[in-house]
């Protein structure tokens, strides 16, 4: 099978430091990818090198067979690559709705959306309104309380609620549940269940190893900036994935 | 699973469930007030606008407290209110623009020149000075966004170049009001005068409120607006969410360049003549209607109506404090304690919960 969205040999220098070090990457169709790594491996660069966010110094990324080059995350969401990032990139002073539609706002019909641009507030707070509580997040009084208002959880959730709702072609969670509850976990892991029967492959970033043997398909290593080696959360345990991304134990000729 | 997944089996089942409602007896009307000025900004100078001019209306009665007066207020405070539009726009992207005085004057300039010097059709002469302003914007615009340079420090050296230039091109040459008058009336087109009872109004007036209307709605009913707010929220979460922040950048520069010129216009109308050395103090009093009207210096929050009424607020202390008899320092004295008091107000507010 062809992968939906590849990498090969990226590199990103920051300084001297080397975050990633010619690092390959594959994501297949309909699949949930988990991306595990100590903290400072380089995950968060590698993702943000495959949605735009990071010009990566060198390499090669592919997106169902062709290659692209982002420019800036905006090219990413153009293309169909959604993202959560690890830092969540909100505006804290604006909306719940503001926030989800930034960069896409859906204008008025008619005469005011087309001339002068008014956007339609209305639809979009229903849309917000809709995605939010699919995730469960009803505990949000209103939708147009200012982000910065919400607690650390709120604001992952209304993040990810974000990038469920527009992602087509690839999801990416950078650690989405970090701050989240144990019920408002379960319900991101029921997201990215969802997401996955709806065909939309998932690449997952986290520390939680118990969520991350729950939802991947396959897992991929990360240390020292580049891609160790992939398992099978099947074939392996937590402990094995541990041992080997932390440089206690070897993979010995893994392919997955 | 293992076993110690097995305490998230109870959420695995989803329940119904309603918003959570919050009761409000607990806040207290301080509550209440402070999260009525988190939501609209504006609140504060409106109301520091209203019971100044209540205050200078008992002080004075009927000198004051007249459409005459208070409508010469607004005349007086026209150049300022437009400039201020164009410095809260600078501001609410978390920059500053310390070159609206002299992009004004220079647009003012060109516009006089243009016109008298090469005898060029006043309206093309009055277009070019527009464009002038823009492009004066622009260069600003340009450094900030694609040079990355602080924006206090690119305008602190466009601000130079722009007014050296003003007094080279102009030669140091004032156009006198007469002649403007008898071959260019257009230059003085919002400057023109017109009576609703004992009211008086100028175009200049008329298009400064225009203008923080129009720019309001734009800030709140469009993308742009709030786009706006993002890049002076958090450039690096805008970038991150899809929003072009270098092109949001520019344009904010170039439009706040623009309507600097059309102050230089409105200045045409105010003074009468075409003068290098007029809108001299237009940056602090531009500053200091928007740090009074409630918009945060760190960007991202407040209302451009704010700044109006910030405006209007400077000139009500300036007009009742002199027909009060007070020495002019006074004023300043004034301006200065509300400058702290607002800065202050907007700290309190920025807390989420006081
Ligand atoms: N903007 C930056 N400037 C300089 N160095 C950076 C920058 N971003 C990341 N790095 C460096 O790149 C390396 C990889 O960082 P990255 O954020 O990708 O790690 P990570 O695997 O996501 O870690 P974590 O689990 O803590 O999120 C780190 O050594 C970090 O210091
Ligand atoms: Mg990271």
């Amino acid at each position: 099978m062809e992968p939906i969205l590849n990498a090969k040999n990226l590199v990103k220098r920051y300084g001297k430091v080397i975050a990633l070090d010619h690092c390959d990457f594959e994501l297949y169709p309909g699949e949930v990818l988990a991306v595990i790594g100590d903290n400072g491996a380089g995950k968060s660069t590698l993702i943000k090198a495959l949605s735009g966010a990071v010009v990566p110094d060198g390499g090669e990324v592919w997106l169902e067979g062709a290659r692209v080059h982002f420019h800036s995350p905006t090219d990413a969401r153009e293309a169909g690559i959604e993202t959560v990032y690890q830092t969540l990139a909100m505006s804290p002073a604006l909306s719940i709705t503001d926030n989800m539609f930034m960069g896409r706002e859906l204008r008025k019909p008619g005469i005011m959306g087309k001339w002068f641009r008014q956007l339609d507030h209305k639809a979009m707070e229903d849309f917000a309104r809709k995605k939010l509580s699919d995730l469960g997040l009803m505990t949000i009084q209103n939708i147009n309380q200012a982000v910065e208002t919400l607690s650390g959880g709120q604001r992952q959730g209304v993040a990810v609620a974000r990038a469920a709702a527009f992602g087509s072609k690839v999801i990416i969670l950078d650690e989405p549940t970090a701050a989240l509850g144990v019920k408002e976990s379960r319900r991101v892991l029921d997201l990215i269940q969802d997401v996955r029967s709806r065909g939309i492959p998932i690449i997952l970033i986290s520390h939680n190893m118990p969520h991350v043997f729950e939802v991947a398909d396959r897992i991929h290593v990360h240390r020292l900036g580049r891609r160790l080696c992939v398992i099978d959360p099947k074939d392996y345990t937590m402990s094995d994935a541990v041992a080997f991304m932390t440089g206690a134990k070897e993979p010995e000729a893994v392919a997955a | 699973m293992s076993q110690s997944d097995s305490y998230e089996d109870i959420v695995k089942a989803r329940r119904e469930e309603k918003f959570a409602e919050f009761e409000d007896e607990r806040k207290g009307l301080l509550h209440k007030f402070h999260h009525a000025l988190h939501v609209t900004p504006a609140l504060v100078p409106l109301i520091v606008l209203v019971a100044s001019i209540v205050i200078f209306g008992v002080l004075l009665g009927s000198r004051f407290f007249s459409p005459f007066a208070l409508t010469l207020i607004l005349q007086q405070v026209q150049i300022v209110g437009i400039v201020a539009a164009a410095q809260s726009l600078v501001i609410l992207t978390a920059g500053i623009d310390l070159s609206v005085g002299a992009i004004t004057v220079l647009s003012s300039v060109v516009m006089g020149q243009f016109a008298f010097r090469y005898g060029i059709p006043v309206p093309v002469a009055v277009a070019c000075g527009l464009a002038c302003g823009a492009l004066c914007g622009a260069l600003n615009g340009f450094l900030v966004s694609r040079m990355k340079l602080p924006p206090f420090i690119v305008t602190l050296g466009t601000w130079q170049i722009i007014l050296a230039t003003n007094y080279l091109y102009s030669a140091n040459e004032t156009i006198r009001a007469q002649e403007i008058e008898e071959s260019a009336p257009l230059l003085h087109l919002m400057g023109a005068k017109f009576q609703i009872g004992g009211a008086v109004f100028t175009v200049g007036v008329v298009f400064m409120i225009v203008l923080m209307l129009v720019l309001s709605w734009v800030l709140r009913y469009t993308a742009w607006g709030r786009h706006v707010y993002a890049v002076g929220d958090d450039p690096e979460a805008a970038q991150l969410s899809g929003v072009n922040v270098k092109g949001t950048l520019l344009s904010v520069y170039m439009l706040s360049g623009l309507i600097c010129a059309f102050a230089g216009w409105a200045l045409i109308g105010r003074i009468g003549s075409v003068s290098p050395t007029s809108a001299y103090e237009a940056n602090i009093e531009s500053i200091t209607a928007v740090v009074i009207g409630g918009i945060s210096l760190f960007g991202g929050r407040g209302s451009i109506l704010g700044s109006l009424f910030g405006a209007l607020i400077v000139g009500v202390f300036t007009l009742g404090l002199r027909l009060l008899g007070a020495d002019a320092q006074w004023t300043y004295f004034f301006i200065g304690v509300l400058i702290i008091a607002a800065v202050a107000v907007d700290q309190w507010i920025r807390k989420v919960s006081a």
